[in-house]
């Protein structure tokens, strides 16, 4: 009954985003006033609609009711409660609902905390977010029904997948599918603005709120992501260029760019149709990511289902939205007129630099996820685009982008004088050279580009840091708006992510051996003991676990108890790391095969500043988040009023 | 007129990619099979101990003979193997085919008893313990075929079980052909 | 041994956490006591985690070269060579057969005496481009090796030519005032004469303007 009437809130949302799909934008077009107030309530009928339905299917996982196919095969009578709920969007069925629900919350929210916007304007947000969300709708109903029922029921579910029984793997798509959606509005408002004609500085005040919440959620999506397969993958690796993995980076490096762009267009009114390009972008990714990831035309470690049946839906969505958005900026974004003028060296300069790195490392990950498929269906060659591609052509461009980080908040708009910025920093650039020379020669023993980018991170938090003192000491202790802070937070949290990914990155240790019960080791100034090795049934799988000692100096120091599960039902071995953590290294141990006779294999990992990597990525989206909290950005900036030109009489 | 091409640039992109990803999902390629890149090449060294007692080793003469031949690498563990199993046994007996069996990570008494039971279709078989065979011939599983001619060119790669429609259509009129 | 967990156990997270700083050590039993298991359960178990293997890295201190320069040079050629039957791993990271074959032979061959190009070609002969993490800079690859720089180079340009360009129009002379309008002006210039001066603002820095 339940998911019969999660069905029925489906096609009835449906309903509603076309509705609010087209009426709107004709209001808008004619200036009805009653038509363009439409798009508020259908807007928040479709988010209660699109929640009812997605309450259904939680509804019909939560009691595990197995006559919803969705349910059986993707759930289990003896998943604890937690995993039972974030199995809800551990499928493709329903991670689309998810979509679609976030994307009928962010309709709502627009239509809510929107009452700043003109009307026309928010009109055609509204409608553009429910067009988007009729695409996903359709795609729900016509192709992936979540509700679809199954006779007769079975006992139980075949859904026990041990992978994503896991807690940073529950919460990872709802934080990514909240960054994706989130660029949806910033894609709304864009065409929004490409109808109207018009990009002005209250457009870019209006869209730096959408645009920032997305943002973070993304970061904090990817981070946690790469958190998980941290500890997962079992040895110490955080980042692998897997497609899937691009797929996310590359709407967050569009999302980045958009951020700083949309500054210009407000303070200047210049980089319009730019930034504009850059909000088609960003949404765009995030559609093309989730086409690679469902549509099988790539290998991925991360893949869903794979269907070409749905990639072709998929990608002809992908199409109407993206070349939608594409030739409408082709068709309008000419006649957007540029703003002030500015000289090459000056902060819209320096914002420049940044997009245009920014999109350089964007279409370099583009590149390198794309080219093997092209390269097969063109010549039939096949090759491979791993991380050493990436370490070759994706970090090289970021040193430029890390040195004029640090400078440009020290430019002035319109014309500046670099020299004098970059005295400012003389204290943080001295001490990255320091750092990268104290690198080079006492903690790696060679110069190499880790010891470099090791004094990059430090540049990076200096600089930062140097330029919130200096402020706070010119304008005698005042805290300084909450944008500037979310700015400084974000920029120097970049840093200490860089300065974890060198550290475990390029200066790890590893232990390897195989050890009997008994046996010891000394690794890094410890001395390591594995104490046993033991069986134990867990609810839904065996495992070995070892137990290891680690003492230094004789005094215990730690207990790491790394294991090995076999889940019986699903036949799939589980590594579990063992992780002991004092925020500055992490010891990571992991248990290999082995027995009795011939002893385990144990892996033991020493990474230095690790966990800076997750701790920065989400200090980062705390700089977002502070920076969204900015009152600015609620008041919204007076738009323009065609200046009147009075008769000298 | 220039300026109008910039801003047309993103669109084009979309859909050359756009392009690519159609020609993909319609050709129903499979992004993880990868070929084999020794068609069309001489064949790898063959310098194998040979599975059954008494005989000698497999060498590269083996496939120099002006004789066609083909090389099945297999295994007793191996389920797909025993449903191809039946089209090399008929490919020796009626068409009185050279196939040189392989048996890959198999321990030569499973795979001698699994070849007793079955049938032997092969008139030169190796065993290939320790996989040195297989990665010479870049096998990434079995079961995997080649096609050599006469002169010792791979001409044909299989990966996976052979069919009957392989056997009509690419085996059987290489068989003749390369005579 | 008894088994743990009723249903409804919420099972450990994937990774034991222990907590900031050492020396704390959870439940242990009594020193030295080893829990005993049936061998027969243990070696079925072993055998089914080896069958199911799921990557760990992979690489088994029974692999290892005895020198420790060859057997770096072997990692890191490990890391750049693809597991032709997996899904995005390196050779390294792989607990596949084949993967271990790889691995063996590239160990032999640099005990052999053979440089990392050779090694690189050795596997480049049996199982193609595809089998290189970093795609060989040739015809079929100038694309995407230069595209990116490609993209920075031109976009690059296209915004220095237009800033250049934008310099180099001339600004249009303004238009001469008419009388009436040079007659207001100078009414406006007399009445900021008798205006007292402004004083300045709190200094105005680049910084400032957020």
């Amino acid at each position: 009954m339940i998911p019969e009437l999660g069905h029925f809130s489906l096609i009835l949302a449906l309903a509603v985003a076309l509705v609010q799909g087209t009426l709107p934008l004709l209001g808008a077009a004619r200036g009805d006033d009653r038509l363009m107030a439409l798009g508020r309530t259908a807007a928040l009928t479709q988010a209660f609609l699109v929640v009812l339905a997605f309450a259904a299917l939680t509804q019909a996982y939560v009691t595990s009711d197995f006559s919803v196919a969705n349910v059986v095969a993707n759930s289990h009578s003896a998943k604890p409660l937690l995993y039972k709920i974030s199995g809800v969007w551990g499928n493709h069925e329903g991670s689309m609902l998810l979509w679609a629900l976030i994307l009928a919350l962010f309709g709502a929210a627009v239509a809510i905390f929107g009452a700043g916007l003109p009307d026309t304007l928010r009109a055609r947000v509204l409608a553009v977010q429910a067009l988007i969300g009729v695409g996903f709708l359709a795609f729900l109903l016509f192709t992936s029904n979540p509700f679809e029922r199954v006779s007769p029921a079975p006992l139980d579910g075949n859904g026990l997948n041990p992978l994503l029984q896991d807690p940073g793997l529950a919460f990872h798509p709802p934080l990514l599918y909240l960054g994706y959606v989130g660029f949806s509005v910033t894609y709304a408002f864009a065409i929004a603005a490409l109808l109207e004609g018009r990009v002005d500085a209250a457009w870019a005040r209006w869209v730096r709120p959408w645009t920032l919440a997305a943002w973070c959620f993304l970061t904090l999506g990817i981070a946690l992501g790469s958190w998980w397969a941290y500890y997962i993958l079992g040895w110490g690796g955080f980042w692998f260029w897997d497609p899937v993995e691009n797929a996310s980076l590359m709407p967050w490096l569009a999302g980045t760019a958009l951020l700083h762009s949309a500054i210009v267009v407000e303070k200047r009114d210049a980089l319009k149709s730019w930034t504009v390009l850059l909000a088609i972008l960003a949404f765009s990714l995030s559609l093309l990511g989730t086409f690679l990831v469902r549509s099988g035309v790539l290998t991925s470690v991360h893949a869903f289902a794979q269907d070409p049946a749905r990639g072709m839906f998929i990608l002809g969505f992908l199409l109407l939205v993206t070349g939608g958005g594409l030739a409408l900026y082709a068709w309008r974004a000419p006649q957007l007129q540029g703003g002030g003028l500015f000289q090459p060296v000056s902060r819209e300069g320096a914002l420049i630099l940044n997009n245009l790195l920014l999109c350089t490392l964007a279409a370099t990950v583009l590149l390198g996820t794309l080219y093997p498929l092209f390269l097969d269906l063109l010549t039939g060659n096949k090759v491979s685009v791993g991380p050493p591609f990436f370490n070759a052509t994706f970090v090289p461009i970021c040193a430029p982008l890390f040195a004029a980080l640090c400078v440009g908040p020290y430019l002035g708009w319109k014309r500046a004088e670099l020299w004098p910025a970059l005295m400012h920093l003389r204290v943080a650039f001295i001490a990255a050279v320091i750092a990268a020379i104290v690198a080079a020669t006492a903690i790696d023993g060679r110069a190499t580009l880790a010891a470099l980018a090791f004094g990059f991170g430090v540049w990076l938090i200096l600089g930062s840091l140097i330029e919130l003192a200096q402020r706070l000491v010119r304008t005698g202790f005042r805290l300084p708006p909450r944008a500037a802070l979310g700015m400084t937070i974000a920029h120097a949290a970049l840093g200490v992510v860089v300065l974890g990914a060198v550290g475990t990155g390029a200066w790890n240790s590893e232990l390897m051996q195989t050890m009997k019960p008994g046996d010891r080791a000394s690794f890094r100034g410890f001395e390591v003991t594995l104490e046993r090795v033991e069986n134990l049934q867990g609810p839904n799988y065996v495992a070995e676990r070892a137990t290891l000692r680690l003492s230094v100096g004789g005094k215990p120091y730690t207990t790491l108890q790394p294991e090995r599960r076999l889940f019986t039902l699903q036949r799939r071995q589980v590594a579990e790391t063992a992780i002991h953590t004092n925020l500055l290294r992490d010891l990571y141990a992991t248990l290999g095969e082995g027995s009795a006779a011939s002893g385990w294999v144990i892996r033991l990992y020493y990474n230095p500043l690790a966990p800076w990597i997750w701790l920065g990525a989400a200090l980062c989206a705390l700089g977002g988040f502070v920076s969204l909290s900015d009152r600015r950005l609620r008041i919204g900036a007076p738009s323009r009023t065609r200046p009147v030109v009075q008769a000298a009489e | 007129m220039n300026r109008r091409l910039l801003f047309l640039l993103p669109l084009l992109t979309l859909a050359l990619m756009a392009g690519f990803f159609a020609w993909s999902l319609l050709a129903g390629r499979d992004p993880a099979s990868i070929g084999s890149v020794l068609v069309g090449r001489p064949a790898p060294r063959l310098d194998v101990k040979p599975l059954r007692d008494g005989e000698p080793p497999l060498t590269d003469a083996l496939l120099r003979t002006g004789k066609p031949a083909i090389v099945n690498f297999f295994a007793s563990w191996c389920t797909p193997c025993l449903a191809e199993h039946p089209l090399f046994a008929r490919l020796a007996a009626r068409e009185g085919a050279v196939v040189i069996g392989i048996a890959w990570k198999n321990k030569p008494e499973e795979a001698r008893a699994w070849l007793k039971r079955l049938g032997d279709p092969y008139r030169f078989a190796g065993a290939d313990l320790e996989g040195r065979a297989g990665l010479d011939w870049g096998l990434s599983g079995v079961p995997e075929t080649y096609l050599v001619d006469g002169q010792g060119i791979v001409r044909r790669h299989f990966r996976g079980p052979i069919t009957e429609r392989d056997v009509n259509e690419t085996i059987l009129p290489f068989l003749k052909g390369a005579k | 041994m008894t088994p743990s967990a009723p249903s409804g156990h919420l099972p450990r997270v994937g990774a034991v956490y222990s907590a900031l700083g050492g020396g704390e050590s959870d439940s242990s039993p009594a020193s030295g006591e080893v829990r005993r298991h049936t061998a027969r359960r243990g070696s079925w178990l072993a055998l089914l985690l080896m069958l199911f293997a799921f990557p760990v890295q992979a690489v088994e201190p029974s692999e290892m070269l005895p020198d420790p320069a060859l057997e770096a040079r072997a990692r890191e050629i490990g890391r750049a060579l693809r597991c032709v039957v997996c899904q995005n791993q390196s050779i390294d990271d792989s607990s596949a057969e084949v993967a271990r074959d790889m691995r063996r032979a590239v160990r032999e061959r640099l005990a052999a005496g053979d440089d990392d190009g050779a090694v690189f070609a050795y596997m480049v002969a049996r199982y193609g481009d595809y089998v290189l993490l970093k795609p060989p800079f040739k015809a079929g690859t100038l694309v995407l090796w230069l595209g990116g720089p490609l993209v920075l180079l031109v976009a690059g340009g296209a915004l220095l030519i237009a800033a250049r360009r934008r310099r180099r129009t001339p600004l249009a002379p303004p238009v001469p005032l008419s009388d009436e309008e040079r007659t207001r002006l100078s009414v406006i210039l007399s009445e900021a004469k008798d205006l007292p001066l402004q004083p300045r603002g709190p200094s105005a820095s680049p910084q400032d303007d957020r």
